[in-house]
């Protein structure tokens, strides 16, 4: 047999809709992982600096256009520390109805993100099923805020938009059809022997390597850390709220699955909490254009981990200093980890497992032979196909619960 | 007496030549602290071992035209964040990694060091982050005198 050889493939770098693209440069022998080095900032906008020479107002909006999907969570934690500056108390009512907002954002973040990994994995009948149940919470997220993304519901005070009797109702009766079907995904999730076999004891995170590399959200929780910033450091409602933070000690890919099907759980049972127990009252409060010299720190627990925003205000309508660190950044450090020694067919559902943002668009992966430098060009799709077809060799094959699934459609 | 509140005396007790009113509890689960450059790695080896502030959540990097800051924000599992700034000088700012503490504080200082030119010691060779490789030398976007229009001449 001839001797295996050493291969270096780059992947990425890729998507315009992250605050923190992702190349990933990965050494092979074979179809092993011998290293992995990330390469981050392919596509740095410099919101960072941007935010210093516009207003705090124009700045919310700037700010919800960092992520396409966690929009809320970091226009809520950037809001959360100019209100904290500013000494501004927010009324009862906006909170809650920020928690209803941002809980409707984790449910269609973690629907899409079941969805991705079941199409990752060749399960493409999930991919069908939840994308379907997404569009559920995306209708109830335009009717409460008018849009399906970048909610804008957020300003300096409290929120622009009040809930009526109706919308309360509807969006009771769409929660009811999320959970029902959110139980069935549960259920093959820990009946289904082919998708067991296929996520267990992938893309390992040891319990002391995510505590080490400072992981966050499910990708923490699933290696048994108990670290929920809505638990830990209570912000909008949650303090009021019953719920638990689900963990998971089974260390892998199987194990972040388990996580955001349970929260999905525990997100449902929060926005019925919002919606019987929202308070009367004002949605908002006025709050100065100039926003006194202070600084603050806001933590939010956005669907992919803890998000973080330092502020500094100056005096000036325009803050000195924003700093934002979004979950992804703090979780792409365990990716290397979790690919060391693993097999390339492996890579497609490790990396999306962290939940990157990027899971949703075509990559282009570079195959380059060290010993001639001839490349090829793979792109995800190659990649992805390469993994499924490399597990339905080894027996782990989805045409039969894809069939079985879709029977019920 | 609050959690924060044993926090800041249990600091202030061990390190004497800390002033009382450079140590700031914000609220509820915040603590922002100044400390001088000296004692920098001395109050971070405290809080981690002692305080068990095991979690960085990320390095705050600001230019203040007279200086330099840098925020570390350490997180607590009860919630408790402390924001640990030290001042370092504007002109070839130059500072200590952390990494031996926190693997995971590479990034973040790499950051730093692209976006305010502040030197890490002791932070091996690696990938910048997050400018681009052909960006010119010596352009540090954060800094507050730093001119935009060097990215539109060719």
């Amino acid at each position: 047999m001839a001797e295996k050889r050493k291969f270096t493939i780059p992947i990425g770098p890729q998507h315009p809709a992250l605050k923190e693209p992702e190349s990933f440069s990965v050494a092979l022998k074979g179809e092993k992982i011998l290293g992995v080095e990330i390469k981050l900032g392919y596509n740095h906008r410099g919101l960072e600096k941007a935010c210093e020479s516009r207003t705090f107002i124009q700045d919310i909006y700037l700010i919800e256009r960092i992520c396409g999907i966690c929009s809320h969570s970091h226009s809520t934690c950037f809001i959360q520390a100019v209100e904290e500056i500013a000494g501004l108390q927010i009324p009862a009512r906006a909170n809650y109805i920020r928690t209803l907002v941002g809980e409707l954002e984790r449910v269609h973040s973690h629907l899409l993100w079941l969805g991705v990994a079941g199409h990752e994995i060749g399960f493409d009948t999930l991919l069908m099923y939840s994308w379907r149940d997404r569009e559920v919470v995306m209708d109830v997220l335009a009717e409460l805020t008018g849009n399906r993304v970048n909610y804008g519901i957020n300003t300096i005070g409290g929120v622009r938009r009040d809930i009526s009797e109706e919308q309360i109702k509807e969006t009771a009766k769409a929660i009811d059809i999320l959970e029902e079907r959110t139980k069935y995904y549960v259920e093959v999730a820990q009946q289904e022997t082919t998708i067991i076999k296929r996520l267990s004891g992938v893309g390992v995170l040891k319990h002391d390597d995510a505590l080490r590399l400072g992981a966050v959200g499910p990708t923490a929780r699933a290696s048994n850390i108990a670290r929920d910033i809505r638990k830990d450091d209570p912000y909008a409602a949650y303090a009021e709220l019953d719920f638990k933070v689900i963990t998971d000690n089974h260390e892998d890919i199987y194990g972040r699955t388990v996580v955001r099907l349970l929260e999905l759980m525990e997100s449902y049972k929060i926005i019925r909490q919002v919606l019987e127990k929202l308070p009367a009252g004002d949605i908002c409060v006025k709050a100065p254009r100039k926003i006194p010299a202070g600084e603050a720190l806001s933590r939010y627990e956005a669907p992919r981990g803890e998000d973080m925003h330092y502020v500094k205000a100056n005096g000036t309508e325009k803050p000195d200093r924003v700093k934002v660190r979004a979950p992804t950044l703090a979780n792409v450090q365990s990716v290397k980890t979790m690919l060391q020694d693993r097999n390339l067919a492996d890579m497609p559902i490790v990396i999306a497992a962290i939940d990157p943002c990027f899971s949703c668009t075509d990559r282009m992966t570079q195959v380059t032979d060290l010993a001639d430098n001839s490349r090829q060009v793979w792109d995800w799709e190659k990649l992805r196909s390469h993994g499924i077809e490399w597990y339905r060799q080894r027996g782990v094959d989805f045409t039969a619960l894809n069939n079985k699934l879709k029977q019920r459609l | 007496m609050s959690v924060e509140e044993k926090i800041k005396q249990e600091l202030l007790a061990k390190f004497t030549n800390i002033a009382a009113d450079q140590v700031r509890i914000q609220r509820a689960r915040r603590i922002f602290a100044d400390v001088p450059l000296d004692d920098f790695f001395s109050v971070l080896d405290y809080l981690i071992k002692q305080q068990k502030f095991t979690q960085l959540s990320a390095i705050t990097g600001m230019d203040e035209m007279d200086k330099i800051t840098l925020v570390y924000h350490l997180a607590h599992e009860t919630g408790i964040v402390f924001n640990l700034k030290v001042a370092i000088a504007r002109l070839n700012p130059v500072m200590k990694t952390v990494i031996a503490y926190y693997p995971s504080a590479e990034i973040y200082e790499r950051e730093i060091m692209d976006l305010l030119g502040v030197q890490f010691e002791g932070l091996p060779e690696g990938r910048r982050y997050p400018l681009p490789d052909e960006w010119p030398a010596g352009q540090h976007p954060l800094l507050k005198d730093w001119d935009p229009s060097i990215l539109d001449k060719k």
